[in-house]
């Protein structure tokens, strides 16, 4: 059974969102998600500063199955993104929810965050494939 | 639910990740592939190809029907257990499937199929032997473990009385033998050492955990693949199937065309490739680049497009290695081609497999 943190809130695609204290987000992808891949290879971030729709194709992570892209979960703009994956792609398989987060964004609508799942919805989507 | 191996309850028990593959329900993975591909690159690794049909070919003319069946040329067999990999083709020279062939005695050779294609040979098998009296008889009672990696032949030998282990350790590449109701034979699809050991289907659950005891690293699906492609081996229904013959799928070496009047079925079409010559071959393409090829993605070449028909992350050489099949104006190996990935063009080197083997790169990067 893969694991969902209760605190954090997620996107339908398999995205993980953590609120900071600072009002900027931290986006990943779940533990369900690094599981399905198997082990990952590369990971492709974007571009800081990059403005993003919600859905947009912002990532791609690629194991050694398959690739596969990540969605903005959030509209917003690019303020980090995780260097360490460059040289260390398994960060996502070993620890999704911390070391292995891939961006962070600054959300263009506060409100937005109220159409992610909370962490029983996810687990549900999870749950059915 | 799909078919089942004798080593399911097992495979689920370690924890394996299953997966379907042609209908069977086999790990493809028991945690990280690339753990255990390294394992099989630097120890021993062990997998569970049950799967796969194992077939029993008896009768006075078996050597003269094999003769006929199959593309590579069973006259070389002599040494009892030797074994041969061939293509068996239809008249058209389209590849039915690729086989391992042991040679046991004068009356007896054993057959190992791939599982996709296994009923559709077997149809095959039984309509072709029957002018030369050959019996042919499936062994679905039998499971198939293959133990592979520099340490795995001393591993299982470990397991054996000493008398097994030493026959077991003498074995030569590519040949077999029954030790009691066991065969052990020092094949694989790794390019690596090791063994193709088939037991009753009552002992493998208990075989996998005495090698697991020993260190030895269980591997699923995933691994194979890595391990078969760095090895430069073609998976059937990937790299080549009814479609391709052997001369366009890397594999003129396994076709016995001497001695010239050997009629084997598929015989008279490839003469005709042959000579037409031109067509496509099948290649290795190493990429720098970091991106990954995969299956059906288009090459970009000066004599027009070709396709990967395998293409994966190698984890030993740390990047991007595949098999494509390309028109053979632009097939020479030290050539660069382009590969679509996603929808940018990236260059990759034309090499002849193996791109590993024996825990060695063999191509230059």
């Amino acid at each position: 059974m893969s694991n969902v943190p209760a605190d954090l809130k997620y996107a339908r695609s398999h995205e993980w969102v953590r609120e900071l204290a600072d009002g900027t987000v931290e986006v990943g992808i779940s533990d369900h998600a690094q599981h399905a891949l198997g082990d990952l290879v590369f990971v492709e971030v974007p571009a800081t500063g990059r403005a993003l729709e919600q859905g947009d194709a912002c990532a791609v992570v690629e194991s050694v199955k398959a690739a596969s892209d990540v969605y903005a979960p959030l509209a917003g703009t690019v303020v980090a993104v995780n260097e360490a994956l460059a040289k260390s792609p398994e960060l996502i398989n070993q620890d999704p929810y911390g070391a292995g987060w891939i961006l962070r964004l600054r959300p263009a609508d506060a409100a937005a965050k109220a159409s992610l799942l909370n962490a029983d919805s996810y687990a549900a989507v999870a749950e059915a494939g | 639910m799909g078919l089942r191996t004798p080593l399911y309850d097992l495979h689920v028990a370690l924890g394996a990740r299953l997966v379907d593959f042609g209908g069977w329900d086999l790990p493809v993975n028991f945690g990280s592939q690339i753990e255990e591909h390294h394992a099989v690159r630097r120890g021993a690794g062990i997998f569970d190809v049950s799967h796969m049909g194992v077939v029993d070919l008896r009768g006075p003319r078996v050597r003269e029907f094999l003769r006929r069946l199959l593309a590579n040329d069973v006259a070389r067999l002599q040494l009892p257990g030797k074994a041969l990999y061939s293509c068996m083709l239809k008249e058209d020279s389209g590849i039915l499937d690729d086989l391992i062939v042991y040679f046991l005695d004068e009356q007896w050779f054993r057959v190992v199929v791939n599982a996709g294609t296994r009923s559709k040979d077997l149809a095959w098998i039984r309509a072709k032997a029957g002018p030369f009296e050959v019996a042919v008889q499936e062994r679905s009672e039998l499971a198939m473990l293959a133990v592979q990696g520099p340490e795995a032949r001393t591993r299982l030998a470990a397991l054996l009385d000493p008398a097994a282990a030493e026959a077991a350790l003498g074995l030569a590449v590519f040949q077999g033998r029954m030790l009691g109701d066991w065969f052990v034979a020092r094949t694989g699809y790794t390019g690596e050492d090791g063994f193709e050991v088939m037991v009753p289907a009552a002992e493998a659950a208990g075989l996998w955990s005495r090698l697991n005891e020993l260190g030895v690293q269980s591997c699923g699906l995933g691994a194979r693949d890595t391990l078969r492609l760095e090895a430069g081996m073609n998976l059937y229904g990937s790299d080549m199937d009814e479609t391709t013959q052997p001369l366009d799928s890397g594999l003129a070496w396994t076709v016995a065309f001497e001695p010239t009047d050997r009629q084997f079925i598929g015989r008279a079409a490839l003469e005709g490739a042959r000579s037409a010559g031109g067509g496509r071959k099948l290649v290795g393409l190493a990429l720098n680049d970091r991106a990954v090829m995969r299956s059906h993605q288009r090459v970009v070449t000066a004599a027009g497009d070709g396709e990967i028909t395998s293409g994966t992350f190698s984890p030993t050489l740390s990047r991007s290695i595949a098999l494509a099949r390309l028109p053979s104006a632009a097939a020479a190996p030290g050539g660069v081609v382009e590969v679509d990935v996603r929808g940018r063009l990236f260059a990759a080197h034309i090499v002849r497999p193996p791109f590993v083997r024996h825990g060695r790169a063999m191509v230059e990067l």
